[in-house]
């Protein structure tokens, strides 16, 4: 039993590992023109945590839980809410330009 | 549903994500890039949802419009000024959020997690809750609620290490014995109050690159969730995030030639009051808006350096303004962009797109030094760190090896200023007292006004 888990561990760290690699390789290749909608961008993708929130709000009905999930659903939800309605104002200027060119 | 099914569309949402930031790159297919997130964001929710059976739908729902009802103002509202600010607090919110679903995950399994899911899980707490702290010390320093300066006191250092050192050892104690709830608690007010302290000590002008550094740490503590619920969307996701985060922050120091343990306990500003008062007695010249702009009239080519004095007077619009009257004269225009110039990130490249300035007018650092041996004029709009030679030339002061943008080169440096004090790194700037140099003082959206409007009457 402990050493299956130890191997789902393993594996995730791979995982991790090369999802790093990637997300290095892509971001390093970002206009400099672009970096702060970026922020705001791969900030909302984070937020994707909001379904770690849901999966552990679904296995609960401990009132101290569900209240903490609870808050963290909404705060996840705010980040993603904003953040992509920021970048896409960002970039809606940055494509003004373009436009007209 | 099939959970082969749901794993199948986690893998879709990761594909998005990872299309969506190589779309990222260029101008032109961004706008795809933010909505590849948004389809991969509310595929990941909706195949969880199916998944796991919500029983508090009342909860779920109030959650989803309080999250609403906060997060479309601030999207829709804030202004880009304000931009830094706002990625502070969503630091602070995400990283708010995955430390309370560890908490809830912690009493959720309790003593019966094995030995690595308690260390992973007391990690990702640490790193969410000491990230909040620091987020909340970011967005007060950027909105100026508290001064920008850093904190700084004998053994700083020290202490702050050491809170972040005691905490890991209640982390790891609670590994070892997991029943000892007094560890769990010392652990997450200690992650609390290092991050407090952290961001405290250090100075505004320092932000990019720590904004960045909190960036990072909120993807990696989304992607230690991922590990504790052995969800890979999450540990990709996170990753993400935390590898953009960190490729900013190494960006960022590279361009203030320091490294991020410079960035986070160097405390510049602290020791820069002696250097202040040697310089008290010398000769700074200045000018009137009026002498600005006759200089600019005989100007056949001029740069404008933008920082942050130009964010704080909301002035990217009249500097636009003032872009356009010297295009339409036949003057030659650039905009010299330093990597950390501003609060954030591409700060400077987001305030001069709303403004509609074109952004083949726009230089990097590196391309643009060269050419102010022959340039005329250098306007410097609000940056004062960026520009000061003493980085180049004064082997103590704090700012020495820094890459600045060599306006001190160019004919005549025109330095609109609020004020004669000096930067957020504390220091004084060379720039003030070279004989080249005209200073107009006051706020710069004013200044530029004056200006614009003298070139106005002096026709064409």
């Amino acid at each position: 039993m402990n050493d299956l888990i130890q191997q789902d561990f393993v594996i995730n760290l791979l995982i991790f590992v090369l999802a790093t690699f990637l997300g290095i390789e892509l971001i390093r290749h970002v206009s400099r023109l672009l970096h702060t909608p970026l922020m705001a961008l791969t900030n909302a993708i984070s937020s994707v945590s909001i379904i770690a929130a849901l999966i552990v709000m679904s296995e609960s009905s401990n009132g101290f839980i569900l209240a903490l999930t609870t808050i963290a659903v909404a705060l996840a939800f705010t980040n993603i809410v904003s953040g992509f309605m920021i970048t896409e104002r960002i970039l809606k200027m940055f494509r003004r330009r373009l436009d007209r060119k | 549903m099939n959970q082969n099914i749901i794993q199948l569309l986690y893998i879709v949402s990761i594909f998005l994500f990872a299309l969506s930031l190589k779309w990222m790159s260029e101008v032109h297919t961004s706008r795809r890039g933010n909505w590849s997130a948004i389809a991969g964001i509310i595929i990941a929710i909706l195949a969880t949802l199916s998944a796991f059976q919500i029983n508090r739908l009342d909860l779920l729902i109030v959650a989803i419009v309080v999250g609403s009802m906060i997060g479309a103002p601030i999207g829709l509202k804030v202004p880009m000024t304000a931009v830094p600010q706002r990625t502070a607090v969503s630091h602070a919110f995400g990283s708010l959020a995955v430390g309370l679903v560890g908490v809830s995950e912690f009493f959720q399994k309790g003593i019966s997690a094995d030995p690595v899911t308690t260390a992973v899980l007391c990690g990702e707490m640490i790193l969410g809750f000491l990230t909040f702290t620091g987020s909340i010390v970011a967005f007060a320093k950027l909105q100026e609620i508290i001064p920008g300066k850093p904190v700084v006191y004998r053994g700083r250092n020290i202490i702050t290490i050491s809170t972040l050192i005691t905490s890991i050892v209640f982390a790891i104690s609670l590994v070892l014995y997991p029943g000892l709830e007094i560890a769990f608690y010392l652990m997450i007010v200690l992650a609390l109050i290092f991050g407090l302290l952290l961001v405290l000590g250090i100075g505004g002008a320092d932000m990019p690159t720590v904004i960045a550094i909190l960036n990072s740490y909120a993807g990696i503590s989304a992607a230690a969730l991922g590990f504790i619920l052995d969800n890979r969307l999450l540990i990709v996701a996170g990753a993400l995030d935390g590898s953009s985060g960190l490729i900013l922050a190494m960006i960022m120091s590279q361009a203030m030639n320091r490294s991020f343990v410079n960035v986070l306990f160097g405390g510049v500003g602290a020791r820069m009051a002696v250097v202040e008062q040697s310089q008290q007695d010398r000769v700074t010249q200045t000018y009137s808006s009026a002498d600005a702009a006759t200089v600019l009239l005989s100007a056949k080519n001029v740069i404008i350096v933008p920082g942050y004095g130009m964010a704080v007077a909301q002035a990217q619009h009249v500097v636009k303004e003032l872009s356009d009257i010297l295009l339409k004269r036949g003057c030659d225009v650039k905009f010299a962009i330093h990597p950390v110039a501003g609060r954030m990130p591409g700060h400077m490249n987001v305030l001069l797109a709303e403004a509609n300035v074109a952004y083949d007018l726009l230089w990097e650092m590196d391309k643009v030094n060269p050419l102010f041996n022959e340039t005329d004029v250098a306007v410097v709009i609000g940056a004062n760190d960026v520009t000061n030679p003493a980085a180049r030339t004064k082997p103590d002061s704090p700012l020495f090896g820094m890459p600045i943008l060599n306006v001190d080169k160019a004919k005549t440096v025109v330095f609109i200023k609020r004020s004669f004090g000096p930067g957020f790194a504390g220091v004084d700037n060379e720039l003030f007292y070279l004989p080249n140099t005209m200073m107009v003082l006051g706020d710069a959206k004013n200044v530029l006004s004056d200006i614009i409007a003298k070139l106005r009457n002096t026709g064409r």
